[in-house]
């Protein structure tokens, strides 16, 4: 009845093929760069001791910073629903869940910080604008159902998105993703039981369950990020092994693992021409609307403007916590 | 008091605290915090749903029964956790004070003969102690940190500190608990507030401030607006 045991099988290989590559050690590769380049291609890890090239350091800061952002923006989305969870195991799952995610930035922030780079930076590069995280969080959780279809189709992309990440080839990121893969299959399960409850409940929670899912259907397939053929950073990615497959290869796959949970869901994705094609033994289907994602991704997306003002006035709000806390550390300092 | 009358008080006190707490959500100063915060709102949780699930068995109600279905009047959580989060100093005031009372509240609870009871206080006694570690720690920092954090912190207890007199107007003496607090507030460099008499209470027969029942047409809403529905 569930589609990711699959997934979680290769984070299990991936966690596996790290200790493995922990434990040896490459010869040969004179040069800085020759060791480098034979690191990646041997599917070794590069540590943050390694000499790495700027742009590989850049691509990754950048990578590790926009997946941080994203989840401590998208602890908003599904936190406006904490309070109105609809009975208390489900109030005490969700708030679990938007724990985690506050975790996931922590760590994914913490792996920034082995490329040289501080948490504090990096958080005021996001408060500025300078840096993105995921579109996904500027569309609205209108309904309680639609913390079911975050769980489910959000954070399923995710998770297709990830699970080639815990064979990125650099260590700390990888790491990382093992953990924040094995929770992300509870979250995309809890998702997947809210709207397998309401599908199956009263008329009133089904059309709220399929609405919900009409509405984050397109939004979930635009995650993958635009077609291959305008995709700006994917070649070098995956020549360095960070990206593993490309953007279109994972929107299929994330397409074929739902269409069957769907069925067992009850519940229709909101597209006419979703059809098995069995020359390419995959489902066709119809691709989200790019322009919209453009616009989204550039700052006009339903609530872009709300999650950021959120952001920095939580930001701005806790500053005289942050010098307290500060300035009560220093003081006892100076009596040890 | 009876015993159904005291789950639900304990029970109460736990799930509005974690509604409470919970507002936090992607709102803390600093992200850690934003994990404690949430940390906190759990156990609560955990402990209420534990509270009213065995209230409820009495009653013929199970705990979201309990949760849902009650109107304002018939809550009987003390007004102390009701009141509004405010900025992060009042909060961490609401929460020192809170769990310098469940502490010894719960470590009372776990020797009584009702073996049910004595063990969800005896689990919830270890939580408390962490939330009064937590709350204490915050208090101190903020206290014996800037200017302007002494202030905010002096404010914040000078405010909660009336509606400290409905904790320990039961079975939780003053002195106990002024034992978890003082000491706080010594180390804080805060003065503790003069008893000047307002003791607001009501909350255990039910008469609560005015913001409890606007938390729970948020914390209801969704649950009323589909009767018996499965969630």
């Amino acid at each position: 009845m569930y589609g990711n045991d699959g997934l979680l099988g290769e984070v299990e290989a991936a966690e596996e093929a790290l200790r493995d590559a922990a434990g040896r050690r490459l010869s040969g590769g004179e040069g800085l760069e020759e060791y480098f380049i034979a690191v990646i291609e041997a599917d070794q890890k590069i540590e943050p001791r390694d000499w790495m090239p700027d742009s590989y350091r850049k691509t990754l800061i950048r990578q590790i910073a926009q997946h941080a952002h994203s989840e401590i923006i998208g602890m908003q989305p599904e936190g406006n629903w904490i309070s109105r969870a609809p009975s208390l195991k489900r109030k005490a799952i969700l708030l679990a869940k938007v724990q985690d995610e506050a975790g996931h930035g922590l760590y994914l922030y913490a792996a920034a910080e082995t490329l040289g780079v501080s948490r504090d930076e990096l958080v005021q590069m996001l408060l500025e604008g300078r840096q993105k995280y995921s579109s996904i969080f500027n569309y609205p959780t209108l309904t309680w159902a639609d913390v079911g279809a975050i769980g489910w189709l959000v954070d399923g992309a995710a998770i297709v998105n990830q699970v080639p990440l815990c064979r990125c080839s650099y260590g700390p990121y990888a790491r990382a993703m093992i953990r924040i893969c094995k929770e992300e299959s509870f979250h995309q399960r809890q998702g997947y039981e809210i709207l397998h409850t309401l599908a199956h409940g009263t008329d009133g929670q089904k059309a709220m369950a399929q609405d919900a899912v009409n509405r984050w259907w397109y939004p979930s397939l635009a995650m993958f990020g635009p077609p291959d053929a305008d995709s700006t950073h994917s070649a070098q990615s995956m020549a360095w092994k960070i990206k593993r497959f490309s953007n279109d290869e994972l929107r299929q796959r994330f397409v074929d693992m739902c269409v069957q949970q769907a069925e067992v869901l009850g519940l229709t994705l909101p597209d006419a021409d979703l059809r098995w094609n069995e020359e390419r033994k995959a489902y066709d289907y119809t691709q989200p609307d790019y322009d919209e994602l453009k616009r989204v991704i550039s700052g006009d997306g339903p609530c872009n403007r709300q999650r950021m003002a959120h952001r920095r006035r939580a930001h701005a709000e806790g500053a005289w916590v942050r010098e307290a806390a500060a300035a009560y550390a220093k003081k006892r300092h100076a009596i040890v | 008091m009876n015993g159904v009358d005291r789950l639900l008080r304990l029970g109460d006190d736990a799930l509005i605290a974690a509604q409470r707490l919970a507002e936090w959500h992607a709102s803390s100063p600093e992200m850690e915090e934003d994990v404690a915060l949430a940390n906190i709102a759990l156990d609560q949780l955990g402990a209420a749903r534990l509270f009213l699930t065995y209230a409820g068995e009495s009653l013929g109600k199970d705990e979201d029964a309990l949760a849902y279905l009650r109107d304002d009047r018939e809550f009987r959580n003390c007004l102390l956790v009701e009141l509004p989060n405010g900025d992060f100093a009042v909060t961490m005031a609401k929460l020192l004070f809170l769990s310098a009372y469940q502490l010894p509240l719960y470590t009372a609870l776990a020797a009584r003969p009702d073996e049910r009871l004595a063990a969800i206080a005896a689990k919830a006694r270890k939580e408390s102690a962490y939330h009064l570690d937590h709350g204490s720690q915050w208090t101190i920092r903020l206290g014996d940190g800037t200017e302007e954090s002494h202030r905010r912190m002096q404010d914040a207890v000078d405010q909660i500190w009336p509606y400290t007199h409905e904790l320990t107007a039961g079975e939780v003496s003053r002195t106990d608990w002024l034992a978890n607090v003082e000491p706080v507030l010594d180390e804080a460099t805060l003065a503790r507030p003069a008893d000047d008499g307002w003791a607001p209470d009501g909350g255990r027969s039910g008469v609560h401030t005015e913001h409890l029942s606007c938390l729970l047409a948020e914390m209801q809403v969704v649950h009323r607006a589909y009767p018996g529905a499965r969630w």
